[in-house]
């Protein structure tokens, strides 16, 4: 083969795993495959995070459940925005009405505007939400995090400890931590989650942790002689934080509930405390006579908690590298 | 069992005056003087078998490693080659102090680096750099190509200050055949081969002394693989780099590499310059291997003899008493079982000068040519624009016996 053509080299080549070395090397600067195409090296370049962005800004559901998130956070900040009177300025002589002039929800059972109630209700759902959520993620992603990138008896320890707390019944849990605190504030509801929260956050960001630091990069940087801390905070975390930021975000959709539930149950958040849970329990008794009082409170919640599980949904679908 | 340059070319013998002056420059490394830059010496690396949940027994060990020794001379290329799971990676990892090894040593300029710790190690680590086999895992998705190819500096300050790093940087890209605008971009918008460009920028910004390339080309297309292999072959001769370099792909061992080590579950079976081990290989396991690369020409092919070898390679765990070949070999006796062979030069070839005369684990080595000597089919050795290695390709192994050593057994089967 005195003569060969390229098409012949390569073909040979790939036939015999021989190399073909009439392929000059030095000369391939080749364009990066993707982006558009001729927009040379100014192009602006994209990380994983600014295309999951991108793709995010295009979800539908990603943009309907940000919107009422957005809403919800901002009338719990001021919910005299939208609610001009005091929820716990009632009239009992007004109980069980329904709707009138000015009092579109009606009133409930101790003469409060059901109205003014939703939307001040909104605010230690929130809270509670919101806190508890960055305390178990802070908790659970620390420490899972730790247990996955060191091992050994650290990693058996944690493991062992989240397997105990996973066999701690929530509501049950709730019922005996909480009835032996007196206070009407969200903080022992926020205590409680967290201490029961933070194993499933934990295996989560564990077993991240553990994938993302077998990857080739970590070894990379380890032979480079990077410190620990290096390690976990420039290659693990970036890598390892998005299953972890998934689940917190659908977890706080369910943190409201529980907290709901556990108000309703009468452990969580205590009157004068205003509260969807509180309101839903007393509603529960005169479903039949004011079925109203009842379906505002219950329907903030299942829009709430909704809210929350579809950011999440979406989330996930952005941060999805198999997605991409 | 010094480097045999001989198949070298032109661009070889600027690399050398290349690597006569970085020699040179580099404080220390006058004391080399032929002597091997890394000597690795009985290395063993066993990972436990563990049972129980709370009180761990160790029942057993994987032997991955058991026993390996080679030198590295500076400048010059070793070639490891071997199935999948033979340990070979491992020997890689515990080279750049990934992995620690169970027993042995491995010298660094006549230091021992296994035992070393903290900035010592940092010290070594500078000049003893990997490359990796998976381009699409090797380079963190989350940061830019400058960061990565930058993170060597950051680690280590002092090779150069803050203010000249992006142009270190630049230069690195450049000198690995990538446009240095492409700084800011992020791994996943480059392709395999310039991935793995990038990864050897990496290895090279703390201008190391050796390269570990572990399977550098495995996870490329063909094509590619030539392009990054002469990329490795030019910055060795441009910067006086020593590499070992890892792969189960016998064509592109040889094309690179200046000495050749074959291992089989957990040791080194022979070892020789590159013409020794391909053109005169003693132990059968070698042959075996060059019996089943690839021929393109479908008339030699036809011709060849295939050394088929039965069963699987034998769980390190369990590795068979003696010759760890034997269970698979077609020459295997009693002797196998009892003694394990040596990897030394066997008593046939010791007072012959024959090439066949290198080192050679088997107590039955025999010469058996299973490639055709270079030059015989190679029409396209003097093109050579690639690098100088003008190995050019094989057109077609043929299979034969060795006109003046001793005949063959016969593979068992076939």
């Amino acid at each position: 083969m005195p003569e060969q053509t390229p098409d012949e080299a390569i073909s040979s080549a790939g036939a015999g795993g021989v190399m073909d070395l009439a392929l000059e090397e030095g000369t391939t600067l080749e364009r990066p495959p993707g982006g558009p195409d001729g927009a040379g090296p100014a192009e602006k370049p994209r990380s994983l995070w600014s295309d999951a962005w991108r793709d995010l800004r295009r979800n539908p559901v990603f943009i309907i459940s940000a919107l009422l998130i957005l809403f919800l956070v901002v009338i719990s900040i001021w919910p005299s925005l939208i609610a001009d009177q005091d929820p716990l300025d009632c009239n009992l002589g007004k109980a069980q009405e329904g709707s009138q002039p000015g009092h579109p929800f009606g009133f409930d059972g101790q003469g409060c505007d059901v109205y003014t109630r939703t939307v001040y209700g909104a605010r230690n759902s929130v809270t509670v939400g919101v806190c508890a959520t960055l305390g178990v993620t802070l908790l659970g992603g620390v420490l899972g995090g730790l247990a996955g990138f060191f091992g050994g008896w650290s990693d058996s320890i944690l493991s062992r400890l989240t397997d105990v707390f996973f066999g701690i019944p929530v509501v049950l849990g709730g019922l005996v931590f909480l009835s032996v605190v007196t206070s009407s504030t969200v903080w022992p509801v926020i205590g409680f989650i967290v201490l029961l929260g933070w194993p499933q956050i934990a295996r989560i960001a564990r077993g991240s942790v553990i994938t993302a630091k077998q990857n080739d990069y970590v070894q990379a940087a380890r032979a480079l002689g990077a410190s620990n801390t290096r390690m976990l905070l420039r290659h693990i975390t970036p890598n390892a934080i998005a299953p972890v930021i998934v689940v917190a975000t659908i977890a706080l959709g369910t943190y409201i509930s529980l907290e709901a539930t556990l108000s309703f149950l009468g452990v969580g958040l205590k009157p004068p405390a205003v509260s969807w849970g509180i309101d839903i329990s007393a509603a529960s008794q005169y479903i039949r006579n004011a079925p109203h009082m009842l379906l505002w409170p219950a329907g903030a919640l299942a829009v709430t908690v909704l809210a929350f599980i579809m950011l999440g949904d979406a989330v996930r679908d952005a941060l999805d590298p198999k997605l991409r | 069992m010094h480097a045999d340059h001989s198949g070298r070319k032109e661009a070889r013998e600027e690399g050398e005056k290349a690597r006569a002056l970085l020699a040179r420059a580099r404080a220390g490394s006058a004391a080399a003087g032929g002597d091997p830059i890394l000597e690795v010496r009985d290395l063993v690396k066993h990972y436990p078998l563990t049972q129980g949940i709370l009180i761990k027994k160790q029942i057993g060990a994987v032997k991955a490693v058991d026993g390996v020794s080679f030198d590295l001379a500076a400048g010059e290329t070793l070639g490891i080659v071997g199935e999948s799971g033979c340990g070979k990676s491992t020997v890689a990892r515990m080279l750049v102090h990934l992995e620690q090894p169970t027993a042995g040593a491995i010298k660094y300029k006549g230091e021992d680096i296994t035992k070393l710790s903290g900035r010592a190690l940092k010290a070594v680590r500078r000049n003893i750099q990997m490359v990796f086999q998976d381009p699409y895992t090797s380079l963190n998705p989350r940061m830019t190509v400058g960061d990565i190819i930058g993170e060597p500096y950051e680690i280590h300050p002092e090779v150069a200050p803050k203010g000249e790093r992006r142009r270190k940087v630049q230069d690195l890209l450049d000198v690995v055949g990538l446009n240095p605008e492409y700084i800011n971009r992020y791994p996943h918008q480059f392709s395999g081969g310039q991935r793995q460009r990038i990864g050897i920028a990496r290895g090279l910004a703390l201008n190391p002394e050796i390269i570990v390339a572990d399977e550098p080309v495995s996870a490329l297309d063909v094509s590619v693989q030539a392009q990054v292999v002469n990329l490795l072959d030019r910055l060795q001769a441009e910067f006086g780099l020593s590499y070992v370099f890892i792969a189960h792909d016998l064509s592109i061992v040889r094309h690179i590499s200046d000495r050749v080590g074959v291992m089989y579950l957990g040791r080194i079976v022979e070892t020789g310059s590159d013409e020794q081990i391909y053109e005169h290989p003693t132990h059968p396991y070698t042959q075996a291997l060059l019996s089943a690369v690839p021929v393109p020409d479908p008339t030699a092919r036809e011709h060849r003899e295939r050394i088929i070898l039965h069963g699987d390679v034998p769980s390190p765990a369990n590795p068979p008493s003696g010759c760890r070949f034997r269970t698979r070999c077609w020459k295997a006796q009693e002797r196998c079982e009892l003694e394990v062979p040596l990897l030394a030069v066997p008593a046939v070839f010791r007072l012959t000068e024959s090439p066949a005369g290198h080192d050679s684990a088997c107590h039955f080595a025999e010469e058996k040519q299973v490639v055709p000597p270079e030059g015989l089919l190679d029409e396209r050795g003097e093109q050579g624009e690639s690098g100088g290695c003008g190995r050019g390709q094989w057109a077609g192994p043929v299979v034969r016996d060795h006109p003046g050593g001793l005949r063959a057994d016969r593979p068992r089967a076939r």
